[in-house]
């Protein structure tokens, strides 16, 4: 097997049922390094992320992992090329009913047949890389958003995955928390050397930190894929609109000219 | 007047549904069975089911039979009283229990309190990107979540069943005998005498039936929470819970007047 883990989209178009978010996409994630798919809101980052690890079948097109057409393989060998992948989910998807230590232990604890004393080891040392090694016996609703997605990360990393997804890591985090953050996929990036990551985010800041290529989406298309470098360079309105966080004129004109009635009612309402 | 084609469209769709449903449900079911040999923890994670469906119910259900069998054993006592065979009243409450009220209450008890509940925990992981989680760790989420709780109800609900049954017997005596006055000696001979094994089995036949609806439709409205096209997210695992009691209950019923024409 082809052990450079790159990720590569062919014409792909990705949606769900019969609604398209993403058409014709064509790049290449490089092997061993940290992508990150940029984009507005809505614009299928987390889609394609979710077609990535394979929860979703694309409508067209290929998506090679390794060089292979994951989606053309056999079941078996499906499986067996996801055991290498892990996914941190937006919210970090922990198990409610489970605490921290059993649920960075999942992985293992179900699909191998370690005792507990060794996996409850392994599930505390892996909480230690991210910080949380004296929260094992907690339960999930017992700690914050960024502790969650943290251990969501240590349970991603378990299994010491060839491919790492993340969905938002930042979102929702105070800058020192989202830096930490941020600080966190790199040296987990340095830790696992050859580990393909792919982060999918909308925080410029964070994207600048540790991207070492970045994906554009918008409006269903990839418009850039490149170096942030060249990223911030681009002449692209879009782009650059992106970059410097301005809003839609359009869409500002549209919300200054209010429907007079809503206008009237409201200030009725405020001044009542 | 309706166009006759208007009229089968009508007629024909809602009936489309309910069969694709009724054969995803089933596909569901077996699913869910064929998943009991996939993993070797089945038997954990059905014992801490049966601790949540079967001993978290326990009082419930002793609550539910003392009252039910109450109730029989005073309108039973009414009733007999009029053709003079108050004597019958332990063979009547005994025999309403065991074959009809005990395994069908039971059930719908059940539904109620661990069937929503096992709709409403899957439907949340199905919406927080937990039963996600689990397909990507390599984990069966069939195995992990549905499996154990068929297990767990069909060990469950004929237990509880046989102690409504015994609870019900109680509280026909307490009216029957201790209130109204009949011999305690006709009361258990009565019930003894005319009590059979075929009753019995018959019960627990319908119980383990039961159990194996609640467990499915409940799991299968839980699991597939995120393909309702009523509500999403919060709301979904809302309207969810409702969907799996009432058609928990529904089948309940229909599959009770099937199951007592084949044992009568």
């Amino acid at each position: 097997m082809n052990t450079a883990w790159n990720i590569a989209f062919e014409q792909l178009t990705l949606g769900y049922g019969s609604r398209t978010i993403l058409k014709d996409i064509t790049a290449t994630l490089p092997a061993g390094k940290m992508s990150v798919i940029l984009g507005g809101s809505g614009c299928g980052k987390s889609t394609l992320l979710k077609h990535i690890i394979g929860l979703h079948r694309p409508q067209s097109g290929i998506l090679r992992l390794a060089g292979q057409d994951l989606f053309a393989l056999p079941a078996r060998e499906f499986r067996r090329m996801r055991r290498h992948m892990g996914m941190l989910f937006q919210d970090g998807a922990l198990l409610g009913a489970l605490t921290l230590a059993q649920n960075v232990a999942l992985p293992l604890s179900e699909n191998t047949s370690l005792s507990a004393r060794v996996l409850r080891e392994a599930a505390l040392a892996t909480l230690d890389l991210v910080g949380l090694a004296d929260f094992g016996d907690y339960y999930p609703n017992e700690l914050s958003g960024g502790m969650r997605k943290r251990a969501g990360l240590a349970r991603a990393i378990i299994t010491e995955p060839s491919v790492l997804l993340c969905d938002e890591p930042t979102s929702g985090l105070d800058p020192i928390t989202a830096a930490q953050m941020d600080q966190l996929l790199l040296d987990m990036h340095d830790r696992f050397s050859g580990m393909t990551t792919v982060v999918v985010s909308h925080d410029l800041e964070s994207v600048r930190r540790i991207a070492d290529q970045v994906l554009v989406l918008r409006d269903g298309a990839a418009i850039f894929c490149g170096t942030y470098a060249e990223l911030a360079r681009s002449r692209d309105p879009y782009l650059s609109q992106f970059l410097h966080r301005e809003a839609d004129e359009q869409r500002r004109m549209a919300h200054s000219a209010r429907n007079p009635a809503v206008r009237a009612a409201l200030d009725a309402w405020l001044n009542r | 007047m309706t166009h006759p084609a208007a009229f089968l469209r009508a007629l024909g769709r809602p009936v489309l549904d309910f069969t694709g449903t009724a054969g995803a449900m089933f596909l569901f079911f077996l699913g869910g069975l064929r998943s009991i040999g996939t993993t070797s923890k089945i038997w954990r994670r059905s014992l801490q089911q049966i601790y949540l469906i079967g001993h978290k119910s326990l009082f419930l259900i002793l609550l539910i039979g003392i009252f039910c069998g109450m109730v029989l054993g005073l309108q039973g006592y009414y009733t007999l009283v009029k053709f003079g065979s108050v004597g019958m009243l332990g063979s009547a409450v005994s025999l309403t229990l065991i074959r009809e009220l005990g395994p069908v209450l039971t059930a719908i008890m059940l539904t109620g309190r661990a069937g929503s509940s096992i709709t409403a925990e899957i439907g949340v992981m199905r919406i927080s990107d937990q039963i996600d989680a689990l397909d990507v760790m390599d984990i069966n989420s069939m195995a992990y979540l549905v499996s154990p709780r068929l297990v767990a109800a069909v060990i469950s609900f004929p237990l509880l069943t046989a102690i409504f049954d015994v609870i019900g017997i109680i509280g026909g005596y307490l009216t029957g005998v201790l209130m109204l006055g009949i011999n305690e000696g006709a009361y258990f001979y009565r019930i003894a005498s005319s009590v059979t094994a075929a009753d019995v089995g018959g019960g627990f036949c319908k119980a383990v039936v039961f159990a194996l609806i609640v467990a499915t439709v409940c799991c299968y409205q839980g699991y597939f929470t995120h393909k309702r096209r009523d509500s999403v997210g919060p709301a979904a695992v809302g309207n969810a819970t409702t969907s799996a009691v009432v058609i928990s209950c529904i089948l309940i019923l229909a599959a009770d007047y099937v199951l007592t024409s084949f044992l009568l």
